[in-house]
């Protein structure tokens, strides 16, 4: 039994990397097979994988991890500016910034559990917004956003032999340029490390030790278990998944802005999660790249499509059609969201990942009565 | 025989204003069952959830093997091997019944914190197995992969009872380990409550059932309003006129 699992967990693992790395042709038919899209279904499923770590296995859920994703796209951009446009070192220090600003967050947040850990979290991403929006120009350069000039050192560069250019320069990994398709194959390969550890996460000791305090946290301490720093480690290891995405972030296009912190960003990584099935290996990916893709679908409409679309109809009644789609589409399309997400959660609560494993079932049961029906082997229900 | 594991020195609590606790003085010898009775509202339950940590005493203190437990957390009050059984389960509902026992198998092995995140939980071979074993003392070996959570209530009764025994305690406290079950049932716990009484486990029971407390305890302690009013032999204590009054008639009636 102990063999069949892990064999299935590389199973899943291998076809989730191929998967993703194949994404440019099967994408083809849904037209969201451009780069710019697909690495955005990679980062935001990296953040969602993350979150799902501390919100999917501990329970707790965090308002506030837009907060790491904004941190790390911030040290990426320092990076960038100060030591080399190679994308590695940038991803590095981004994991260890959003890790340690995870760490004294996730400290003082973790005193509390339920809707007072959300609302400390909550309070603490506000926080670094609005640090990250005045208060601290200086290091972030407040509302313009921090960005590359022609001034910046880049030492390692500089010391490389990398001559300064006229033009900004571009992200790179070890020369090779990190915009279009090869960024997507860098995302992508983030990606899929975070999906490894991810799995190895849910099916260690430690991942076990997680969900117990899901289930029943009281019960942990009579057992003679600390929570406490099981439940800063999830905190930091999601916290330092979100560092990576907000780095992605920076690695395919080089500027940070505050209004990643915002807290409509953290809710987004909470919509995505549940939407995918909080406490699963994929959902959360599927979650991210669903709401990623609606959302280019959707905000891409305005009223001269609508227009087209409902040509067929009437002219009486055709502008008011018009009109209602209208407010479900280009900036509206947060309205389409909502009414997607409140489907899926009155129907499917276990969010996609919970109607896959539904559709498994009826096709289990039906193979079953076929084979009662049959007659032929009694055994084979056991 | 004589020497004592938990000692009890002078605890008093009280919940506004109520005296939940006055006095309390009990010492637990090791190697012994001790069963505390008494009358609802004795004040019984308190005193367990001062041994072990989930309240703290107003005044006086609770010593286990020369350590004081007084303000220590409930997690190292555990790790110093005293453990509780709790008459409501307290079992993780949404883990396999394997889960449930592997934790506290775990919890005792590698202390009250262990990041392994790259091991697999399940090629933890050595506390698999040594779960599956308690699993299957206690009759629940072909319940293994089920929920926990979709037990029958004696089901969880007895994974409680599992997870608590997982731990190898030094000290377990049980409270009411036999109520609500059927009488067959109760006589298997019985039963194997006397198999780990055998490998000098010691015990301290919270009992109603007066069957199970004279077929298992070694001593009695007997409390009533928040004080102990009488304290020795199953024999001593069945020959007490206040416990009578206090406890037995009030059975009997």
């Amino acid at each position: 039994m102990n063999k069949m699992s892990a064999i299935s967990d590389w199973i899943l693992f291998f076809g989730f990397a191929i998967a993703v790395l194949t994404m440019p042709i099967w994408l083809a038919p849904f037209g969201a097979n451009y780069p710019d899209l697909m690495q955005r279904f990679a980062i935001f499923g990296l953040f969602a994988i993350g979150f799902n770590i501390l919100f999917g296995l501990t329970g707790y859920l965090s308002f506030g991890h837009a907060a790491f994703l904004g941190i790390g796209s911030y040290t990426a951009v320092w990076s960038f500016k100060l030591l080399t446009m190679n994308v590695l070192p940038a991803v590095m220090f981004s994991i260890l910034m959003a890790g340690i600003f995870a760490f004294a967050i996730g400290f003082i947040s973790l005193r509390r559990s339920g809707i007072y850990f959300s609302i400390l979290t909550l309070a603490f991403a506000q926080m670094s917004y609005n640090l990250a929006y005045s208060v601290l120009t200086p290091i972030t350069n407040g509302e313009t956003g921090l960005q590359l000039t022609l001034a910046d050192p880049r030492m390692i560069d500089a010391m490389a032999g990398i001559e300064a250019t006229r033009t900004l320069p571009t992200t790179n990994l070890f020369g090779m340029k990190m915009s279009g398709m090869p960024g997507f194959y860098f995302c992508a390969a983030a990606l899929i490390i975070g999906f490894f550890i991810s799995i190895r996460i849910f099916r260690s000791p430690f991942g076990v030790m997680l969900r117990g305090i899901k289930s029943n946290q009281n019960r942990m301490a009579y057992t003679g278990l600390n929570t406490r720093p099981y439940l800063i480690w999830a905190f930091v290891i999601s916290g330092m998944y979100a560092g990576a995405a907000g780095a992605l972030m920076a690695v395919t296009d080089p500027l940070a802005g505050a209004e990643r912190m915002q807290w409509t960003a953290s809710g987004e990584v909470v919509l995505m999660t549940i939407l995918g099935g909080a406490g699963t290996l994929v959902g959360p990916f599927l979650g991210a790249s669903l709401i990623k893709y609606f959302e280019n679908i959707f905000s891409a409409y305005n009223t001269t499509n609508l227009n087209q679309i409902f040509d067929f109809m009437p002219d009486s009644i055709q502008p008011y059609v018009v009109d209602i789609a209208g407010l479900f589409v280009g900036k509206g399309w947060h309205l389409t969201l909502g009414l997607l997400f409140m489907i899926t959660v009155i129907f499917l609560p276990g969010g996609i990942m919970e109607g896959v494993r539904r559709i498994g079932l009826l096709f289990k049961r039906n193979k079953k009565n076929t084979v009662d029906a049959g007659g032929a082997t009694p055994a084979a229900n056991s | 025989m004589e020497n004592v594991v938990l000692h009890v020195a002078d605890v008093h609590k009280s919940f506004a204003g109520l005296h939940a606790l006055s006095d309390i003085d009990l010492s637990v010898r090791e190697g012994e069952t001790h069963a505390i009775i008494g009358p609802n509202g004795a004040g019984k339950s308190t005193l367990l959830n001062v041994c072990i940590g989930r309240l703290r005493p107003d005044s006086g203190h609770v010593v286990f093997d020369g350590e004081n437990l007084t303000g220590k957390q409930p997690h190292q009050i555990n790790q110093l091997g005293v453990v509780r059984v709790f008459q409501t389960p307290e079992i993780f509902p949404e883990l396999s019944l394997l889960e449930n026992v592997m934790i506290p198998v775990l919890a005792k092995r590698d202390g009250a914190f262990k990041l392994s995140w790259f091991k697999r939980f399940s090629g933890e071979l050595d506390a698999r197995s040594k779960a599956e074993g308690i699993l299957e003392d206690l009759g629940l070996g072909s319940l293994i992969g089920g929920e926990a959570g979709s037990l029958s209530r004696g089901d969880k009764r007895r994974l409680e009872l599992a997870m608590g025994l997982a731990q190898e305690p030094r000290l377990l406290l049980l409270d009411e380990p036999t109520a609500g079950m059927a009488r067959h049932d109760t006589n298997a716990t019985i039963d194997l409550l006397k198999r780990i009484k055998a490998r000098g486990m010691t015990k301290v029971i919270i009992e109603h059932d007066m069957h199970v407390v004279f077929s298992l305890a070694d001593r009695i302690t007997v409390l009533a309003g928040g004080r102990i009013i009488c304290q020795g032999t199953p024999e001593e204590v069945k020959a007490d006129p206040r416990v009578k009054e206090a406890y037995l008639g009030e059975e009997q009636v």
